[in-house]
């Protein structure tokens, strides 16, 4: 029978499966941050415990790192928790891209930046982004940090097998429309739980067109769906991207490029569950809400009560709009911003940022606004300056800063004032995300750059040029 | 991990759906270095006013839920982040069982490798209208049930992590014993 490629991965990897009991998986790479880390390794400490495999391990500090001033970090807690990491990481012998380290960046920016992360490989990491890791036809998902535990102490997790679900994203962008769009309409359109209980394979003619970052956007908030792992059956472009990476050895990309192929779905493959949308569907995307599900396209309002039968809904509505400070049926270009974050695991890449570049060059940020870029890893930032961007940002008015998580959670310095509005690139609006009291709006970088332009939400296709 | 058997408890009605972990521990909790002490920050942005002062109109804040030990929630609880510091700041807190229609997943795994007994139940909304009639419900995993005001409910749950529950097994120790696989499957693919 036909497979999917997510049963593919899920079948090489079982080291031990019996009748009523999860699966006992094998972890090819951990990957691994200051955050959700620290317990684990003492529970490790505690029980006198090992890391089984250290060189399947890798290390980075992203989420507490400051993006400027990288010699003071202010807060003595998060340089607690950085030194921590430093230090567990040396006690067991896992690699770390400390935070002067050339491959530093966003934990899921510098896995497929490094060739860590490849088709068939099962990946998990402390962190519920790890799915964008599944753009390479990987089986990767975010864990808890028991399971972190687990995996340094045996390389597995018992896994029960989910559910297959497939969303289909049929005929082809239009132009100004991204790969944030896409996905911000999936889960608008289908929800925050939709993919509850099982794991994602995109596919369709937008998916297959898509460059690998732009693929790694999409299944990067396959979470924000509900659904842990989402991924796309790789084909030349996955080969392509990882060719020459430092973790890739060239004597044998030939040979792990047939077998990393051979992971695709076939022809004819069963999912228990096919979601489809259309492209004519999509425009560019805005979030009004505090949930990512609560979006709708730049020419449309922000919905009315009326527009949710259950009452349930309605009232996440109300208790939405309260905490956002919109009203009921305003059109989103009335909404008017203080702040713009370029970056996180979601959109901090070079075609990121080649993308709002675009839009911005030979303008200015509004004076009302506060724009920041933060590119995703080191490795990035030193292409955007050989490609000029970081001039063509700082001139419109744009801070230059260096990577990390930064605006995304706001652990680090980088925090949204209560009350203010942000025009974000990242993957979650939750109250108080960005910090207690901001209010987020999820865009794609050319409309986060268009909103930094006007102030406000604006369609970005009337400020670009069509190509 | 201590083992989860049978309680009887008030319910603190959580009468929202969605809740997101960012929502139940904020970020500004998440450089702690430790399991513990995290109860004091739940559901901070909720709980507390911008001054620190406690949010009268917050479930947790009234004196009738003192000491519950079973919180009632929405669809999709514990969605977002996959930080485990929500379950050990809800268990610090002093809740046990969290009875709502739906979990994220993580979250899901997350509760169960601590101990806290996450309950898929279509009639949550029931549980969380006896909270706010200030009744008690009595959760009794062994015979999978939920009782309260007169009417009980079975519930599902994966026997295997019913029995990791039951006894509070480490879930490391078990995984040892199955090195020997672990090993031949390490020599073969890895």
């Amino acid at each position: 029978m036909a497979k999917t490629i997510i049963e593919k991965v899920w079948n090489d990897h079982i080291v031990h499966e019996e009748q009523k009991k999860p699966d006992l998986l094998y972890i090819d790479l951990h990957l691994i941050h200051e955050v959700t880390s620290p317990q684990a390794f003492e529970g490790l400490r505690l029980k006198n415990r090992k890391v089984r495999r250290p060189d399947l391990s890798f290390a980075t500090m992203d989420h507490n790192v400051p993006t400027k001033n990288r010699e003071v970090i202010k807060d003595p807690v998060s340089q607690q928790q950085m030194n921590t990491l430093a230090d567990n990481c040396k006690e067991f012998g896992i690699p770390l891209a400390h935070m002067h380290h050339p491959d530093q960046g966003i934990v899921h920016v510098i896995g497929p930046e490094l060739g860590l992360t490849q088709p068939g490989k099962t990946i998990v990491c402390g962190d519920s982004h790890t799915s964008t890791h599944g753009a390479f036809g990987a089986l990767a998902f975010g864990i808890g940090t028991s399971e972190v535990e687990h995996v340094l102490s045996t390389q597995t997790l018992w896994q029960s097998k989910p559910k297959t679900m497939e969303i289909k994203v049929e005929g082809e962008l239009g132009f100004g429309v991204t790969a944030k769009d896409v996905i911000l309409a999936i889960i608008s359109k289908f929800g925050v739980d939709a993919g509850t209980g099982y794991i994602v394979e995109y596919t369709g003619d937008a998916i297959r067109k898509m460059s690998m970052e732009e693929r790694m956007t999409v299944c990067n908030m396959s979470i924000e769906a509900g659904a842990r792992a989402g991924l796309i059956s790789p084909d030349e472009k996955t080969a392509e991207f990882l060719k020459n990476r430092a973790h890739v050895p060239a004597e044998q990309y030939e040979e792990l490029k047939k077998k990393w192929l051979s992971y695709a779905s076939e022809e004819g493959a069963v999912y228990d569950r096919t979601l489809t949308i259309h492209t004519d569907e999509i425009e560019p995307f805005v979030t009004w809400g505090t949930n990512p599900s609560m979006g709708s396209g730049i020419s449309a309002s922000v919905p009315r009560s009326e527009d949710f039968a259950q009452p349930a809904k309605q009232e996440e509505l109300k208790q939405a709009l309260e905490y956002m400070d919109l009203s009921e049926g305003m059109p989103i270009t009335d909404i008017e911003i203080q702040h713009v974050f370029i970056g996180s695991c979601t959109n901090s890449r070079i075609g990121d940022l080649r993308a709002a570049a675009k839009v911005i060059e030979g303008k200015k940020v509004h004076e009302n606004v506060t724009a920041i870029v933060v590119p995703g890893s080191f490795t990035v930032k030193m292409k955007a300056e050989e490609e000029g961007l970081d001039q063509v940002f700082k001139d419109a008015g744009f801070e230059w800063r260096e990577s990390g998580c930064s605006m995304c959670l706001a652990m680090n310095d980088d925090i949204v004032p209560a009350g203010e509005r942000c025009a974000s690139t990242s993957n979650r609006n939750f109250e108080g995300r960005q910090g207690a009291g901001s209010r987020t709006h999820l865009v794609s970088p050319a409309m986060a750059a268009a909103a930094a332009v006007e102030g406000k939400f604006t369609d970005v296709r009337k400020l670009q040029v069509h190509a | 991990m201590e083992p989860v058997k049978k309680l009887t408890s008030n319910i603190t009605p959580l009468d929202r759906i969605n809740v997101d972990t960012d929502q139940i521990i904020p970020k500004q909790f998440l450089k702690r270095i430790e399991r513990t002490g995290f109860g004091q920050f739940l559901f901070y942005g909720w709980r507390f006013n911008e001054d620190g002062t406690p949010n009268q109109n917050f479930v947790l804040n009234d004196p009738a839920y003192k000491g519950s030990e079973i919180l009632a929630a929405g669809e999709n609880f514990g969605c977002g982040s996959s930080r485990e510091h929500a379950p050990w700041a809800l268990q610090d807190y002093g809740f046990k069982v969290i009875i709502a229609p739906g979990f994220a997943d993580i979250f899901y795994n997350n509760c169960v490798k601590n101990g806290i007994l996450a309950i898929r139940l279509k009639e949550a909304n029931k549980i969380i209208q006896a909270g706010k009639d200030e009744k008690d419900a009595t959760v009794d995993l062994e015979s999978q049930t939920v009782s309260c005001d007169g009417e009980t409910w079975h519930f599902e749950i994966d026997s295997y992590w019913k029995q990791m529950l039951l006894n509070g097994w480490d879930e490391i120790a078990i995984t040892f014993q199955y090195e020997e696989a672990i090993s031949k499957y390490e020599a073969s693919n890895v």
